[in-house]
């Protein structure tokens, strides 16, 4: 037995071998969708498709579920995501379109801009803002951030204000998202900055020779070519930022609330919380069936979430192909 | 004005270039005669730019002074204890050494797996939508929420035939938490940087270099073992330090998958394996625990143990600058920023 293994491989064992590996990853993601679904089914099975309407406080039913014990009855597993699903949305929403902008301006910059020193040390920055666990950034926010915005821009007006529906202490939509802005910032330069040097520099140089300054050709012609790789730094910033689930559990709050814009200014300052944060802080009272079901529910939302982006990304990154930029 | 030329003139081959050779030439043009949004771009352009480096140099020395402030070479060799007093409740060996065991175990199952697919993918790859279907699949697996990770692996892992990886309940239920566990999870994390990098090695590597091999006699899974996977260890090397990294980055699956407990628990009695059966916690969930948002709520902790999870995590990352500059590896130079992905 052991002879045979170290024998010489011939290639068709070498190529069956590497390919059953390679489907272990095919295998893994169809486990992950199957398992996730099949414990996720008694919760959307008790509450069909107003699990993604609003039916009240989030956080009492959770706390209903931890609290019904072993054998639920149907009414335990009443829940209505909405607040947590608009949470999700409207982070990730404002954390995406921030980036967006800032890491256009930034990528060019990079690019076509920046003097070579500050070049050498922007570089290495990116990949640092990359690199910092996101803990750390929940650390940050949440005892400097904070308290900061909690004493010192939210006026005890706006506090009175909402006084009877939430308390406002510091932790809110403003700070998650900007946080998460940070967070997600450097993916989508990575992907805007290999993207504009893959498009040939003759073009913006033809932009050039007709007259534009350097601005208006790389803006027309460089960012514009380049339109697929900045939307698909975007879309997978986009999946970061939906699973983003310990700063934002750290610094947002986490309040099962739905901010309400009619609120004026304050609604920046209204705490949230997300469907991710919900799972990993509920993560303790996983035991109890109806929480597990409702967590795994919310998990499978996420998990779908993510396909649908990484299909996105792949089909918008078809056209890249052609200009050999591999991602 | 806005007529004239604003980018450096290529040089011609003929024509010898102003100004000496060696020397950049840039044509000097004024922002000034450029229109006014323009202008107005230019300056948001200048100033993301500036935001950028000073968030990032914030960011680091905020924590460098926080944590130096904070940290005591005791607190790295001390056991933490469950305590109110902070004065008694001890360092962050555990969460330390739970640190790096699982970066390792992660690793260590992360690294054959993808350099396995990627040398499959680029090798052979056949059938052809097999090929496709794998790639894109560790894309899913890298744009799949951490979070969903992490409960997967809870009710995977709760399975009974992996009742040996952790620890075994009296009525046969499986806890489904330990660093073999956990561990497994997070290859899941590291797998795609280390994919991606193997993957960018291979196809780097000119076709001529495996036709040699094969008009020397050598079979295709020779040459892949001689030839092929040496000249792309440094690409290998590079994306298991960006996982590494990743991995110790990671708090959901710690928290979930983990126990995310104070101290090491082993399970059993075989030592080594009861550590690794056993929960844990890590220096994210330590972090995460002593934040105003955990139990603990001890910030000076919580600051000098996120000081030292920079520290590695940084070191992590900029660990494959050494291994570009030292090793022969393709690919590397050109997507220097490929490590934010």
């Amino acid at each position: 037995m052991l002879e045979q293994v170290r024998k010489p491989w011939t290639d068709r064992r070498a190529e069956r071998s590497l390919g059953a590996l390679a489907c272990l990853v095919l295998l893994v993601i169809l486990f992950m969708v199957v398992f996730v679904a099949i414990r996720a089914w008694p919760s959307f099975h008790a509450n069909g498709l107003s699990w993604f309407g609003a039916k009240g406080n989030v956080d009492i039913q959770l706390d209903r579920m931890v609290n019904s014990g072993a054998n639920p009855t149907k009414a335990d597993y009443q829940l209505g995501a909405w607040p947590l699903i608009y949470a999700t949305a409207l982070t990730t929403g404002v954390a995406v379109i921030l980036g967006l902008v800032f890491s256009l301006l930034s990528a060019i910059f990079i690019v076509e801009f920046a003097p070579e020193s500050l070049r050498r040390l922007i570089v290495p920055i990116v990949r640092l803002l990359a690199a910092v666990p996101s803990v750390v950034y929940g650390l940050i926010g949440i005892l400097v951030f904070v308290p900061l915005v909690g004493n010192h821009l939210i006026t005890p007006g706006q506090k009175q204000s909402v006084q009877y529906v939430i308390q406002l202490s510091g932790g809110s939509l403003l700070v998650s998202s900007l946080i998460l802005t940070i967070m997600i910032t450097p993916i989508m330069i990575a992907f805007t900055v290999d993207g504009l040097y893959a498009i040939p520099r003759s073009w913006r140089e033809g932009a050039v020779a007709l007259g534009v300054n350097r601005w208006r050709a790389m803006w027309t012609v460089t960012v514009r070519a380049a339109r697929p790789a900045i939307l698909a730094g975007a879309v997978l910033a986009t999946a970061r930022a939906l699973g983003e689930a310990i700063m934002i559990s750290m610094v947002s709050g986490s309040k099962g609330f739905a901010p309400n814009p009619a609120d004026g200014l304050t609604f920046l300052f209204e705490p949230l919380r997300t469907l991710a944060a919900t799972v990993v802080e509920n993560a303790e009272s996983i035991n109890a069936p109806a929480m597990r079901a409702s967590l795994y529910a919310m998990a499978l939302l996420l998990l779908f979430g993510g396909l649908v982006l990484s299909l996105g990304s792949w089909l918008i990154k078809q056209p890249l192909k052609k200009y050999g930029v591999r991602n | 004005m806005a007529t004239r030329s604003t980018l450096p003139p290529l040089p011609s081959p003929s024509a010898p270039v102003p100004g000496g050779p060696g020397r950049k030439r840039r044509v000097n043009e004024s922002v000034s005669t450029w229109r006014l949004t323009d202008r107005i771009g230019y300056l948001f352009m200048w100033a993301a730019g500036l935001l950028l480096c000073a968030i990032g140099i914030g960011i680091v020395l905020f924590m460098a002074l926080k944590g130096l402030q904070y940290l005591r070479p005791s607190l790295l060799v001390s056991r933490p204890q469950a305590d109110l007093d902070q004065s008694k409740s001890g360092g962050f060996l555990d969460p330390l050494l739970g640190t790096v065991i699982l970066t390792i175990v992660g690793i260590v199952i992360a690294t054959p797996l993808a350099v396995a697919s990627a040398t499959w993918v680029v090798e052979y790859g056949r059938p052809r939508w097999l090929g496709r279907a794998v790639e894109s699949g560790i894309e899913i697996i890298a744009g799949t929420p951490d979070i969903v990770i992490a409960v997967f692996g809870l009710v995977l892992f709760q399975q009974g035939i992996f009742g040996w990886m952790s620890f075994t309940a009296q009525g046969g239920a499986v806890f489904g938490r330990s660093f073999l566990t956990a561990g497994s999870m997070m290859s899941l994390i590291a797998l795609p940087m280390v994919f991606a990098s193997t993957r960018e090695g291979l196809q780097a590597i000119p076709s001529h270099v495996r036709e040699a091999s094969y008009a020397l006699g050598k079979t295709k899974a020779a040459t892949i073992r001689r030839v092929l996977l040496p000249s792309v260890r440094a690409n290998i090397s590079t994306g298991a330090a960006l996982g590494m990294g990743r991995i110790a980055g990671d708090t959901a699956i710690v928290v979930v998958l983990l126990g995310a407990s104070l101290q090491l628990d082993p399970q059993g009695d075989v030592p080594g394996l009861k550590t690794l059966k056993g929960t844990g916690g890590t220096l994210t969930s330590y972090v995460y625990n002593n934040s105003p948002a955990g139990e603990g709520n001890a910030p000076q902790k919580a600051y000098s143990a996120a000081f030292v999870l920079l520290l590695i995590v940084i070191a992590l990352n900029f660990a494959v600058d050494l291994v570009a500059r030292r090793g022969s590896a393709q690919g590397i130079e050109t997507s220097r920023l490929g490590a934010a992905k």
